[in-house]
């Protein structure tokens, strides 16, 4: 199992496979399939100050290899996320990734300052980039200067590391991960979904009652690993992989491109047990690379080491 | 709940455009209520993507029946597949009707409009044979749509409904429903949103349980996709998922 684990600001995890936010609830659902125990972390549901409904239905429609969703953040709010689904996550042994959104900067340090008090809580993911939301969300994600100063607030309150959720909606995303590194943020989580939207020929009108949503899945996978490759090069902190991954090759393609570990989204929605099936193919691929820990392909596709052995699947 | 590769015992089209599929698998022992539904992977590539949510309409000695229509592209591949191949199915998935809540002999009216049919196939099994005196209402857009007709026949009186009145009674199933000599003791039905709706508003029985479609992503409760609003909070924040909370619901619960 060393051959998998890994450390990473706050995070000492087994191996470096988690779920997504959004994509697992607060694992109660994925507990009926299997043993909780047996992931990296769980990156939980994003929590808001107060509960939210979201948006109306439908908030999701399909795209060929992706989905788009438009759930607009629903979650039971702090009170309720702290008091009873991070204490029932308590009996996994299972560090926890909380996800913390909010409309404005002071809805981030409400939630921040709570969560990150919670006994199983060892890293906070700083959601700037939820693409469903009016306010909030994506909006500070896609300003280097709000996204610098909401990392720098979070910082002063939080007790634990703080990964800020990079947005791919931008032009140039190595300019929001450096100010988001300046802002004292200890690992980055990329990336969220890309804004899409499909219209319905039946009826001429979008399929999402919201008109946009976010798309995720295997379609998106080499925007993620583009956006990786890029980023990984000009900042010094870590940076956790998503987007379309689907299988334990994308796992390695992801740490190659430079990430540190990676979160699997979408594919939670296909294969529930997609999780420790990766965990499960990991050590296989990495021997056949020739690597003595998975660590050692992080940014290994630019950096100027030697070549890895010839890949077989 | 569970996933399992079902080995295909038979697909073949019953009506136009529907097919009725029958899966052998273990998983049919975990199937208990009518009602529930499986989560079906119907291509092993990436397009389509997500699972497809479709009714359980009976359950065998070791083998499940499904009805679907083949409507786009997931349904289309389905009724492709020939007998022998396998299919990723997850299930058995969500809440189904409450049988219990029929006695012995009441009367229990199952109105099922469409592909709302199928899981009123293995609920009119389970009240008959526990006695429930079941009347069944069914509705299509046409004669070449109709089926399942004479399974029902077999186990209580059926009424049928086509919208262009080329077989039974031209009209919806609310217009047998309000027409109807007996009186129901309680109502099951399960159909489009706008028959739902007629329904709950006709108030047709003291109890009256509705089972509602909505888009879903992860078919088990973890994603938000396929929430309603409860009719006691109708715009705040109480809710119920239809995928794992329902997708039956009493009527008066949920604003659909
Ligand atoms: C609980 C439940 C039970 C169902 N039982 C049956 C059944 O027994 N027989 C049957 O024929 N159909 C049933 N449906 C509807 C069935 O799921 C859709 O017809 C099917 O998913 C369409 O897939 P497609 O790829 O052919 O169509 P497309 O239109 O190409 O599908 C595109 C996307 O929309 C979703 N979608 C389309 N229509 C619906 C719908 N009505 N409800 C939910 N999602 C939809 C699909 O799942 C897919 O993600 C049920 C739906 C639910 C929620
Ligand atoms: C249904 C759904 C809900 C999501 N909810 C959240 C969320 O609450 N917070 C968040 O930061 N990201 C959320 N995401 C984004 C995912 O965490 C992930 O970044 C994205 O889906 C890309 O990964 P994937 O392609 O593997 O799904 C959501 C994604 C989906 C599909
Ligand atoms: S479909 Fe995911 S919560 Fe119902």
């Amino acid at each position: 199992m060393s051959l998998l684990s890994i450390q990473l600001p706050g995070l000492n995890l087994k191996n470096p496979v988690m779920p997504a936010s959004g994509c697992f609830g607060f694992g109660r659902e994925f507990s009926q399939l299997y043993d909780l125990s047996r992931l990296g972390a769980i990156m939980v549901k994003a929590t808001t100050p107060e509960p939210r409904f979201g948006n109306p239905t439908p908030r999701v429609a399909e795209t060929s290899g992706g989905m788009l969703n438009a759930i607009g953040l629903q979650n039971p709010g702090l009170e309720k996320v702290f008091n009873e689904e991070l204490p029932w996550l308590e009996q996994f042994d299972v560090p926890i990734i909380a996800n913390i959104a909010g409309s404005t900067e002071d809805d981030y340090v409400k939630v921040a300052e709570q969560l990150s008090k919670a006994p199983n809580v060892h890293a906070l993911e700083l959601n700037i980039s939820c693409p469903n939301v009016k306010t909030g969300g994506i909006a500070f994600g896609t300003d280097p200067e709000m996204a610098k100063a909401l990392t720098r607030k979070v910082k002063e309150v939080s007790e634990v590391p703080v990964y800020v959720k990079l947005s791919p909606n931008v032009t140039d995303i190595v300019n929001i991960a450096r100010a988001v590194e300046d802002g004292g943020a200890d690992g980055l989580t990329m990336i969220n979904t890309l804004l899409g939207m499909r219209i319905d020929l039946m009826t001429g009108q979008p399929i999402l009652a919201n008109k946009t949503g976010g798309l995720s899945g295997p379609s998106v996978k080499p925007v993620a690993i583009r956006m990786i490759y890029e980023v990984s090069q000009r900042v010094s902190i870590p940076i956790i992989g998503m987007g379309g991954i689907q299988s334990a090759e994308d796992v390695i393609e992801f740490f190659l491109a430079g990430a540190s570990a990676a979160a699997v989204g979408t594919q939670n929605f296909v294969d529930p047990y997609i999780c420790p099936k990766i965990i499960d193919e990991l050590p296989e691929i990495i021997a056949k690379l020739g690597a003595d820990h998975i660590s050692e392909l992080t940014g290994r596709s630019w950096k100027k080491n030697e070549r890895l052995a010839y890949y077989r699947p | 709940m569970r996933q399992e590769n079902c080995r295909i015992v038979s697909n073949r089209q019953i009506a136009d455009n529907i097919f009725e599929l029958v899966l052998d698998g273990d998983l049919s022992a975990e199937m208990t209520q009518a009602g529930q539904f499986v989560h079906v992977k119907v291509a092993d590539g990436f397009d389509p993507l997500l699972r497809r949510p479709i009714s359980i309409a009976s359950i065998n000695d070791g083998s499940f029946t499904i009805i679907y229509r083949r409507q786009g592209k997931g349904t289309s591949l389905l009724a492709d597949k020939s007998t022998g191949i396998t299919v990723d199915v997850l299930g058995p998935l969500g809440n189904g009707f409450p049988v219990d809540e029929a006695k012995p002999g009441q009367t229990a009216v199952l109105v099922g409009g469409g592909v709302g049919v199928p899981p009123m196939y293995e609920l009119a099994k389970q009240l008959a044979r526990k006695g429930v005196n079941v009347v069944s209402i069914i509705g299509f857009q046409s004669f070449s749509a109709v089926f399942y007709e004479k399974e029902l026949a077999e186990l209580g009186e059926v009424y049928v409904a086509t919208v262009d009145g080329s077989y039974g009674r031209k009209g919806f199933v609310t217009d047998i429903l309000d027409g109807l000599a007996v009186q129901a003791d309680i109502v099951f039905a399960c159909g489009p949103t706008p028959m739902l709706r007629a329904i709950e508003n006709g108030n047709y029985a003291p109890k009256t349980y509705l089972s509602l479609e909505e888009r879903m992503g992860c078919g088990i409760g973890a994603c938000f996709a396929c929430v309603c609003h409860t009719q006691d909070d109708p715009k705040g924040f109480s809710y119920k998922k239809v995928c794992s909370d329902g997708p039956v619901f009493q009527a008066g619960e949920v604003v659909i």
